[in-house]
């Protein structure tokens, strides 16, 4: 279970036999990488991994088409695509307990919530901003919500779910229900005192989550070692006497293995701060062109990108073939496109319905 | 009927409610080992334990933000600021994520929570210690204000608030805290959010007074019966929602209103109230509102600047004369 962790040492009582008195930085590193293990090595069933696999592909299939409707203005407000980033929500689903478990994350929620199960219909609907979204068409693609899996929400302000989440993981605690709260931010969110408050209560409460930083690289248009002093940002966890390990985002496998390292630590009311390197296509919304990077950084990060490298690991120890999974890809790309045209029909809010779910109860007083 | 300070009165609520239902818990700072800033949460930790009754770091922001998450997880919580100044750090919290969640979620997700603390001026403690925070929390849809003037009323009114679905942003007063009243000892003593009360009956003048307001209306009156004149006394008790059919009947009774609210007077309470009167009751004025808040500037520390940056009941004894033509 050990992963990369940094882990401050304190200093020998015996100052005599460590005459610096430094504190040490430790530092393991174990990885779990598809082409060091086998999936049944991490437990995985084969049908398991076809189903990850079609996942993924749902989700990038379906922000692909989303990018389309955005050209088209059938979707409006911010649109922040997780393209390249599919293995974390992947991963993260298939070690939790949907249902039991809870998830918290930020604006770039489109993914965890199809890897959570949210049917591509409900999403679609939502950023159409029509009655049959996730949210009634109230949140948009930044807030995707489902009482059902246990998505407490797509959050619109950097780092100001994070506190959430931290209480999400109270309430399992206190109700001793075996729940733990997955908690995701990105890498600009770690500059935020909320990042710190909340990391501060966790550990001191020692409370079932895991705080888990989406390093994609960049926070808006704001490259990482730009933003924050010290890039690996894992080592922060140190500050709050937790664990703190690195995972490959690139890799469903490393990226499952991490999450079901963690959330094992979490059930045991031992939080801990999970980094997670992986890389946005896309730039931050969709009025975003990403000028920022070089066209040799894409390519290389396309080179490790986490569907083709599930395919060749599929297609390598022969679980598919590149027909089967050319099959996959179509039938997901059926799935999507229904979605549009369920987006498409589904009514638009009634406009009375501005003043529902305001508050509980039903005749409240409103200023109309 | 029980003689009970305003700190005791709050304490019983939260003590009888934690006891009927165990998935409520108090946290914030000091709360606990201490037994309370204030000593609104005395003996508590003792009755309840360290699970239930929570010490907080100084982290206005997390703990603000960890109650709102227990919240949507299953729990009733109330977190206790030290004072409402220091809610400035967690606003955030009370604006994004408490008042709004409910609503993004399309109604699936509620966050019944309390939060609760002294609110507005307590004697000479300077500019950052000083603000009065409803017109600021009542602003934003999903919030509930709740500014109780009383013993009695703090009870009821805190104890539907825990109860309530919905986040109830609950503004008491340090200067109060020690004040005594009658306190009705009934288990199930529910003051309904939005209701609010007439405390005197009159048919010169409405004045308009809620938290500590409240008791300038009422000293405002009594000089006003000295010469004669019988004011009229409202307490709103709540802000949002807030009551203004009641307001709006005494005033077409009256035909003049005196708002008295310790806020800085631009775009405040008494601001939207005055609206509200001259939109739906215009007919029935006899004169122009006239408000009495604090001072528009920032709360000062020197003990005769503080005074004059109150609110007066001779000011507002002053205004009912105006609004009446008497002078």
């Amino acid at each position: 279970m050990t992963r990369k962790t940094a882990r401050a040492s304190t200093p020998p009582a015996n100052g005599e036999q460590d005459p610096a008195n430094v504190i040490r930085t430790e530092v393991e590193y174990k990885s779990f990488q598809s082409d060091e293990v086998s999936h049944t090595d991490l437990g995985l069933a084969d049908d398991q991994l076809l189903d990850m696999y079609r996942n993924m592909l749902l989700q990038r299939r379906f922000e692909e088409r989303a990018a389309q409707m955005y050209g088209k203005q059938k979707i409006s407000g911010f649109l922040h695509l997780y393209i390249g980033q599919e293995a974390v929500s992947t991963g993260v689903a298939n070690a939790m307990k949907i249902g039991e478990d809870s998830v918290i994350t930020a604006y770039r929620d489109h993914g965890i919530a199809l890897a959570m199960g949210m049917t591509s219909n409900e999403c679609m609907a939502e950023l159409f901003g029509k009655v049959d979204g996730c949210s009634k068409g109230k949140g948009g693609s930044m807030h995707f919500f489902s009482a059902e899996k246990r998505l407490f929400g797509g959050h619109g302000i950097v780092g100001g779910h994070i506190p959430v989440g931290v209480g999400i993981a109270f309430a399992h605690k206190y109700k001793e229900d075996g729940g733990v709260c997955i908690c995701f931010f990105g890498d600009g969110a770690i500059n935020q005192g909320s990042f710190h408050e909340a990391a501060n209560l966790a550990s001191l409460y020692k409370l079932p989550v895991v705080l888990v930083v989406e390093n994609n690289e960049y926070a808006m248009g704001t490259a990482v070692h730009r933003a924050s002093a010290e890039t690996d940002l894992f080592k922060q966890a140190t500050g709050y006497n937790m664990p703190g390990a690195l995972a490959d985002g690139m890799d469903v496998f490393d990226c499952y293995r991490a999450f079901s390292d963690h959330i094992a630590m979490a059930r045991d009311n031992q939080p801990s701060l999970l980094e997670v390197r992986t890389y946005r296509y896309r730039g931050h919304s969709m009025s975003d062109p990403g000028k920022y990077r070089t066209k040799e950084e894409m390519e290389n990060k396309k080179n490790a990108d986490p569907i083709i490298r599930l395919k060749a690991y599929l297609v390598g120890h022969n679980l598919a073939t590149n027909e089967s999974l050319d099959v996959i890809d179509e039938d997901v790309k059926r799935e999507v496109k229904a979605s549009v045209e369920f987006a498409e029909k589904s009514p638009q809010p009634p406009l009375e319905s501005i003043y529902e779910d305001v508050y509980a109860q039903k005749d409240y007083p409103f200023l109309k | 009927m029980a003689e009970m300070q305003f700190r005791e009165a709050l304490r019983a609520a939260m003590v009888e409610e934690m006891e009927r239902d165990d998935t409520i818990f108090l946290m914030g700072e000091e709360v606990a080992e201490y037994d309370g800033a204030y000593k609104v949460s005395e003996g508590m930790l003792a009755q309840f334990g360290a699970k239930r009754v929570i010490d907080t770091p100084i982290s206005e922001n997390g703990f603000a933000g960890l109650g709102i998450g227990a919240a949507l997880n299953g729990l009733r919580p109330i977190v206790e600021f030290m004072t409402w100044n220091f809610s400035f750090v967690a606003i955030d919290q009370l604006i994004n994520n408490a008042a709004k969640i409910r609503y993004m979620s399309g109604g699936q997700f509620k966050v019944p929570i309390v939060f609760r603390g002294p609110n507005g001026a307590a004697g000479q403690l300077a500019a950052t210690h000083n603000t009065s925070t409803e017109s600021i929390y009542a602003t934003f849809p999903g919030l509930k204000v709740v500014a109780p003037s009383n013993p009695d009323d703090a009870k009821g009114l805190l104890k539907s608030a825990i109860r309530d679905d919905d986040p109830v942003i609950f503004l008491e007063s340090e200067v109060m805290f020690g004040w005594k009243g009658d306190v009705s000892e009934e288990k199930n003593y529910l003051i309904p959010i939005g209701k609010a009360r007439i405390a005197r009956q009159g048919d010169a003048v409405t004045i308009v007074g809620h938290s500590k307001s409240y008791w300038v209306a009422m000293k405002t009156a009594e000089m006003l019966a000295e010469d004669g004149i019988e004011a009229e006394v409202i307490d709103p008790r709540t802000i949002r929602p807030l009551d203004i059919d009641t307001i709006l009947e005494s005033i077409r009774k009256t035909n003049r209103c005196v708002i008295i609210d310790e806020s800085n007077p631009f775009a405040s309470i008494s601001s939207e109230m005055t609206y509200q009167i001259q939109e739906r009751a215009f007919d029935y004025l006899d004169a122009p509102i006239m408000r009495i808040t604090a001072k528009d500037t920032p709360a000062p520390y020197a003990k005769n600047l503080m005074e004059y940056y109150m609110p007066s009941a001779q000011d507002a004894y002053d205004a009912c004369r105006k609004v009446m033509y008497v002078d």
